[in-house]
């Protein structure tokens, strides 16, 4: 049922269309930098951009690395720097960050989602109207706006999913010329985009290999064709929708390991080999170090909490400031951090308190459970110290520093006892690696601790380490492992410097192939489990029908302005009511068709049938499997399948108006359709 | 055997007028019921195929008859008797060596005791295997006292060989029932020879037999569902006729014989159940028949395949509950009332206090089904999980550790002879009777569901702090109401922080002994897992009155037993030590399962397919892919095939298509399952894949014509089934020590008999 006037209805298409998209630009664009805080899951994407931007080698369980890129790129051309630390929900940005252009491109891709869906109504051979419908249903769903105003991927992911489906039909429905293979290739890579953005995208692509199988099936069964052109078209769609996005997934991977390429957290879950591949990667590596930690050894010390960021025991020729901000007081001794990457200022030695010698003698003087030891920074000097000066950050604890006498009766207090916590299942002495250590300090038997909060800019935006009482913190926080380890040759400090810019041992072959890198990355990204923690707002997959459940995703700590996830209870209820409709219709039609009752003609029924398979398939492919997961699950998984069916309900009302209501007189008709759609998007 | 599947594609651009056409024909070919099926015009146009459509449930009764005098014919007979013969004899061949148990009897041999002791116990599975097992236990002349405490432990005078042979004769049921099913989907006996003869010479599927294991009993079963379903659908053309009506009702009893075994037993009756909803879907569509008919059919399946089934699948357990009434290991499982009903349980014709007094000592049951008894041990939170105090827990088993004492809140006991009662609104202590530490909690999260409060044991000798108080709350109560023991419904409303004692139902990690989390839970919405009963009541100052418990529903404990089932299943998550079996390695016979012995002076049997078996039917599954890939095509492109080739397609592609449902729907299952799997799960997909492989590997020896010119083709195909049969045979007499036993050095070992065959490192014999 098109709209009369063919030429007045061609223009007032394209102004639609346009009117449509510009009010999506409006809805998604407008006032972006707005919360300038960290909104969700900001905080989660946020690190690997930051990484992204210092070209530190990462693995991210939760998804291929495209949507990570496509949001780097983003923060690329806003000239971010990664200097950044996204430790918490809400945290204002700096003035440096452009949110803007941090949260553009999914902003752009939530946008273009309306459009498209406009056009894949059109595709589905439905009329402008419902196409309208659609396009404002998913225009004013405000958990879609949501979703894509921010740094997040649910939106770049519904973009290429639409995308590819829409190129797709437009290739099926095109007749044959050889454009129309530009259609199918353009599908092929969504579909690869669709999958490189996140692996829910896989369901939706082998819902379109199974919609693309079903035509290709009833083209070879078409006997007017002649063989030799089956078997091109066999091939060609073969090669569109199967090897092309095998190849571009691979390519994704491609382009991240060849921006990642410094080591960084995540090295140790790699083969060595692959860390060898990174720069400043292998040394870290338990092969060629000594095993037993001796006095002498240089060693880096890493904190065994991963909260936020993996770091390491650092230190640096800058002071604390006499005053804080706040007006507190410090030691204005040099500041000791902690440091998430690796860097020459990462290395200490350890010192025997009551020897000069700051080398291995031999045989090596092994370090144990219980000796009290000093620990010298490598670059500086000084020794790590302690004492009862509240710490920058969290003043109910101890600043800890490196020692400068600076004549003020406060004595140096430098002595740490080695408390090796897991020593039943590993051994009494320290070793390289193997062993959780506690350093408690002698004098006020606080224990040498990474608080996980950043320091302010004097301190260069590292985190926070202080000497704690035992019994406050998370156990893991206060363990420190030694990393790289070698025993120390040079007395002299000219020597020392020299020896600890050089490696810690020669490379062996750093050159390994690309597709090694790419199963490795890929098998590991598979087969790590992240450690299930439940969340607040975590829901279960019944909840999100029915819209029980919402996030909370900023909350302004004074002003208590707010932003949440939540469904256009509305719309919501329509997508639900359409599904269930479509199913009842579409058993009821396929009964009476099987005893032989044609409701429907046959181009009629197969573009219902096409209906079916994209809206309500694609609802079942993307909603489905959840139930299957064991990971933690938020109402934004549900959007993509939300997105089909919103596809759906504007396409079964013109279809029930169309074919069921037909004896009703046509005028009065068309007005209750424009009506119904329209009240139903507002 | 209707042609309409690949019909229906066309039909849909054949429009209106096929359908018409399908009318009007149909009467006239209802007048030549014979029409030979061999006229060859199984062909390109559309108009042809809805002639074919319409006739095809005439002409192939006539086919059905005609092979049917086939099967009749003497040599399928010999084939069968020599079937039948290799089967039984290759099955109780020394069937009562080793004379010890092997691993799983310890099992399922100690159930089958239960039922000659009347003992009731707790098993994941459903009875009914087990209740054979003691049938069988108890017809041979087995006593039920031996104690199955162990693999290795010796029989000695018991009479074990009963149970085994009753599992072994129906193991050697499942070659002959895969015989018969492949011969009649295919009607080829040399695909049904395949069949047989992979299965009699497989070391594993001889191996599984023999042991009183519930495996044989839930295959045989299994394949009897698969065979008289064939048999029914066999019967397609004379619907509502005596034999009709008795395969569809033995299909019935197959289905629930195969649920009550094992809860495997579903996936047959998914794949019963699809294909019944296809023969509907046929049969709806054959205008012929009117909507009443249809109405009919519908009825008699929905009786024969669901009711029925359901019937005696209660029917299995309603024996069970009565036959086991005694109390015995499994008791903890079950709710109080349900434990009420065993005699020798100390809820059984209970007397105790009849309300809460200070100064008792209880137990203390969840509410929730296969909810634990509030439980405490010497053993601390460790590190990093809360607090670093003791554990408290819930848990499944009697244990002294489930006693707690109830203590008034500030003053100790009244001076009075009679203890005072506890009342509704009272605040008490609960105090752990054998570490003395009192049920506490505090701000800390749980170790499992971290939005819940983690509870301890804290204090020592009943001097702790705030938190160790608890305000009673009788459900439904008012302020002053007592606490009945056993009938009320309490919950401990925590004083503090107002928070209610919960129990998530989650196993804990090692160091929690793998008991199930108790929590304090902010949330106060009254379900069953904050609900608690007070089970055990002692308190010498009180008077004990007799209770009369409510006894339970049959459903009701129907209901519950299924729900401890369900969750004693998943709970069984692999260990972290154990050896844990991947599906994936079931098909490529990756690693077997040792039965018994280890070292080279034990007598060995070792769980393990033969390999050439099961690589033949690994190989044919692809094989099959293959090929109906390229017949399908063949036949969508609507090349020109002769007669015989369209009709070994179509058997291809349909009567193997439902043996790969049947492969796949046993298998693919086990991806998705978290709890611990074992080699042996992958048996009944095995059976369908060897169905599969007879029918596979006869359409290829058939296809040998592609390649050469007649006698030569038939040359080729004979020496083909020759060499296949002899590869099978000649490494079964390779492989046997691995189902009869082996003595002496391990394989890897010079001197070993199974010297030289250990193909796989992974295999351990």
């Amino acid at each position: 049922m098109m709209l009369q006037l063919p030429l007045v209805v061609t223009a007032q298409v394209d102004l639609v269309l346009l009117l449509v998209s510009l009010l999506a630009l409006w809805t998604r664009l407008s006032r972006l930098s707005y919360p300038n805080a960290v909104v969700f899951d900001e905080v989660y994407y946020g690190q690997f951009v930051s990484l992204y931007m210092k070209r530190v080698f990462f693995i991210d369980d939760s998804g291929p690395p495209l949507g990570h890129l496509i949001l780097a790129f983003g923060a690329y051309l806003g000239g971010f720097d990664g200097n950044f630390v996204w430790n918490r929900i809400g945290a204002e940005y700096p003035s440096s960050v452009s949110v803007w252009s941090l949260r553009l491109l999914p902003a752009l891709c939530g946008a273009l989602c309306v459009p498209l869906v406009y056009l894949l109504t059109l595709e589905l051979r439905f009329s402008h109207l419902s196409a309208l419908g659609a396009a404002l249903l998913l225009l004013l769903e405000n958990s879609l706006i949501v979703q894509s105003r921010f740094m997040l991927l649910e939106s770049v992911l519904i973009f290429f999913v639409l995308l590819a489906f829409f190129s797709y039909l437009r290739f099926h429905n095109t007749p044959s010329s050889c454009f129309r293979y530009g259609w199918l290739i353009l599908s092929g890579a969504s579909c690869a985009a669709a999958v490189g953005v996140k692996y829910m995208g896989v369901f939706s692509y082998l819902l379109l290999l199974g919609v693309a199988s079903l035509h290709t099936w009833n083209l070879i069964g078409d006997r007017g064709v002649s063989h030799l052109s089956v078997c091109v078209q066999c091939v060609c769609r073969v090669v569109c929708l199967l090897v092309v996005p095998v190849l571009l997934y691979v390519f994704w991977f491609y382009v991240h390991l060849s921006l990642l390429h410094r080591s960084g957290p995540h090295d140790q879950l790699m083969s060595s080999a692959f860390q060898a591949s990174l720069e400043g990667g292998l040394s870290r590596i338990t092969q060629g170090q000594p095993l037993e930690v001796a006095y002498g050894s240089q060693v880096t010390l890493r904190s065994s909490a991963s909260q936020p960021v993996p770091c390491w025991l650092h230190s640096h020729k800058a002071n604390y400031p006499i005053r804080y901000e706040n007006g507190r007081g410090s030691s204005h001794q040099q500041q000791v951090t902690c440091y998430p990457f690796k860097d020459v200022n990462n290395w200490w030695i350890i010192k025997d308190p009551g020897r000069q010698e700051l080398v291995v003698s031999s045989p090596p003087r092994p370090v144990r459970h219980g000796d009290v030891i000093q620990l010298v920074h490598g670059m500086t000097s000084r020794f790590l110290n302690s004492h009862d000066v509240a710490a920058p950050m969290s003043p109910h604890a101890q600043e800890v520093s490196g020692y400068i006498d600076f004549n003020v009766s406060m004595p140096t207090q430098n002595l740490w006892r080695v408390d090796i916590s897991n020593r039943e299942a590993e051994s009494e002495s320290w070793k390289t690696i193997l062993s959780d250590v506690r350093l408690v300090h002698v004098n006020t038997s606080a224990v040498l601790r990474m608080t996980g909060v950043s320091l302010p800019d004097w301190g260069f935006r590292q985190l926070e380490v202080v000497a704690d009482k035992l019994f406050k913190a998370q156990s893991s926080s206060l363990d420190w492992t030694v990393e790289e380890h070698r025993y120390g040759t040079s007395q002299e400090q000219k020597e020392r410097e020299a020896e600890l810019h050089s490696p810690t041992h020669i490379d062996v072959n750093r050159k390994i192939s690309f597709w090694a890198k790419f199963l490795e990355v890929q098998w590991k990204m598979l087969t790590v489990k992240q450690e299930d923690s439940e969340h607040k707002y975590s829901s279960s997959p019944l909840e999100w029908i029915t819209m029980e459940t919402n996030i909370a995703y900023w909350l302004h700590s004074s002003t208590n302005a707010q932003i949440h996830l939540i469904g256009n209870p509305v719309s919501w209820g329509v997508a639900n009511l359409s599904l269930l409709a479509y199913q009842l219709l579409a058993a009821v039609y396929l009964l009476r068709r099987r005893r032989g009752f044609k409701d429907l003609p046959d181009g009629v029924w197969s573009q219902f049938v096409c209906l079916g398979c994209v809206c309500v398939g694609g609802w079942v492919v993307n909603f489905v499997p959840f139930f299957l997961m064991e990971k933690t699950l938020f109402l934004y998984h549900y959007l993509p399948a939300l997105c089909y069916l919103h596809l759906l309900s504007p396409a079964l009302l013109e279809h029930t108006h169309t074919h069921l209501l037909r004896y009703v007189h046509t005028h009065t008709h068309t007005h209750t359709h424009t009506h119904c759609i329209l009240s139903l998007s507002c | 055997m209707a042609k309409e599947e690949c019909i229906s594609q066309r039909n849909k651009t054949a429009g209106d007028t096929s359908a018409l056409r399908n009318r009007k024909v149909f009467p006239s070919s209802e007048k030549t019921p014979s029409s030979p099926l061999s006229k060859g015009t199984h062909s390109q146009t559309a108009g042809h195929h809805s002639e074919d459509d319409a006739q095809s449930s005439n002409g192939t009764s006539a086919q059905c008859s005609t092979r049917g005098n086939n099967s009749e014919e003497p040599p399928s007979r010999v084939l069968l008797m020599l079937v039948v013969g290799l089967s039984f004899s290759t099955r109780l061949y020394k069937i009562a060596d080793p004379p010890h148990v092997c691993w799983d009897e310890t099992h399922f041999g100690k159930m089958g005791s239960y039922y000659i002791n009347r003992t009731f116990f707790f098993d994941v599975h459903p009875p009914l295997g087990k209740m054979l097992i003691g049938l069988a236990g108890y017809m041979t002349g087995y006593d039920g006292t031996f104690p199955f405490v162990k693999p290795g432990d010796k029989y000695e005078h018991h009479n074990y060989w009963g149970m085994r042979g009753f599992c072994a004769v129906l193991g050697s049921c499942l070659p002959v029932f895969a015989y018969l099913i492949v011969l009649e989907l295919s009607q080829s006996h040399t695909a049904a020879l395949i069949t047989a003869t992979l299965l009699i010479f497989d070391t594993g599927s001889i191996t599984i037999s023999q042991y009183i294991l519930l495996d044989p009993i839930l295959m045989f079963f299994i394949m009897a569902a698969v065979l008289s379903m064939v048999k029914f659908n066999q019967q397609r053309y004379r619907p509502f006729s005596a034999t009709w009506w008795l395969w569809l009702v033995l299909t019935g009893v197959s289905l629930a014989g195969a649920l009550g075994v094992k809860f495997v037993g579903l996936f047959v009756i998914l794949l019963v159940g699809l294909n019944t909803v296809w023969d509907l879907w046929r049969l709806l569509g054959d205008l012929s028949l009117s909507l009443v008919d249809i109405t009919k059919h519908l009825l008699a399946r929905v009786v024969g395949l669901i009711l029925l089934p359901l019937l005696l699948y209660i029917t299995i357990f309603a024996i069970h509950f009565v036959v086991l009434n005694k109390s015995g290991p499994g008791d903890g499982f079950f709710s109080s009332a349900f434990q009420s009903r065993l005699i020798g349980n100390n809820l059984h014709n209970a007397s105790m206090p009849e309300y809460l007094a200070y100064g008792s000592t209880i137990t203390v049951k969840n509410l929730r089904i296969a909810g634990g008894y509030l439980h405490s041990h010497w053993h601390l939170y460790p590190e990093g999980v809360g607090a670093k105090q003791q554990q408290v827990t819930a848990y499944l088993h009697k244990d002294y550790n489930n006693l707690w004492l109830v203590q008034r809140h500030g003053e100790n006991e009244s001076q009075s002879g009679t203890p005072d009662l506890v009342r509704h609104g009272d605040i008490i202590r609960l105090e752990h009777k054998e570490t003395t530490r009192n049920l506490h909690t505090h701000l800390h999260e749980a170790p499992l569901t971290k939005k819940h409060f983690q509870v301890t044991g804290y204090g020592i000798n009943g001097t702790g702090d705030i938190n160790d108080l608890w305000q009673v709350e009788v459900c439904g109560g008012q302020k002053g109401d007592l606490v009945k023991v056993l009938r009320s419904k309490v919950r401990f409303l925590h004083r503090a922080t107002g928070c209610v004692l919960y129990s998530s139902g989650k196993t804990l990690p090692k160091w929690g002994w793998e008991q199930v989390e108790v929590t304090c839970s902010p949330y106060l919405k009254e379900t069953p897992s904050s609900q608690w009963n007070i089970e055990d009541h002692i308190n010498p100052k009180l008077p004990n009155i007799s209770l009369s418990v409510l006894k339970p529903h049959f459903l009701e404990i129907l209901l519950e037993s299924h729900i401890v089932m369900i969750r004693g299943n998943s709970g069984l998550k692999p260990k972290d030590n154990e050896m844990n079996s991947k599906p994936w390695h079931w098909p490529i016979n990756y690693q077997g399962l040792r039965f018994s012995g280890v070292n080279d002076t034990d007598y060995r049997v070792y769980l393990l397919g033969n390999p050439v078996v099961w690589w033949i039917n690994l190989a044919s599954l692809g094989l099959y892919v293959i090929m109906v890939a390229v017949a399908s095509v063949a036949l969508q492109r609507g090349f020109s095939l002769g007669q015989k080739r369209i009709e070994d397609s179509h058997v291809l592609m349909r009567e193997g298509g439902q043996l790969f449902l049947g492969w796949l729907l046993h298998y693919a299952p086990f991806y998705t399952m978290g709890r611990v799997l074992y080699y042996h799960h992958y048996f009944p997909a095995m059976l369908f894949n060897s169905m599969l492989t007879g029918i596979t590997l006869d359409v290829l020896l058939k296809s040998a014509d592609l390649l050469l010119r007649r006698p030569y083709s038939d040359w080729l195909q004979r020496v083909g089934l020759m060499v296949l049969l002899f590869s099978v045979l000649y490494s079964f007499y390779l492989f046997h020590p691995l189902s009869y036993g082996m003595t002496g050095p391990l394989a890897h070992e010079a001197g070993s008999a199974m010297a030289g065959l250990k193909w796989m490192d992974s295999w351990e014999f």
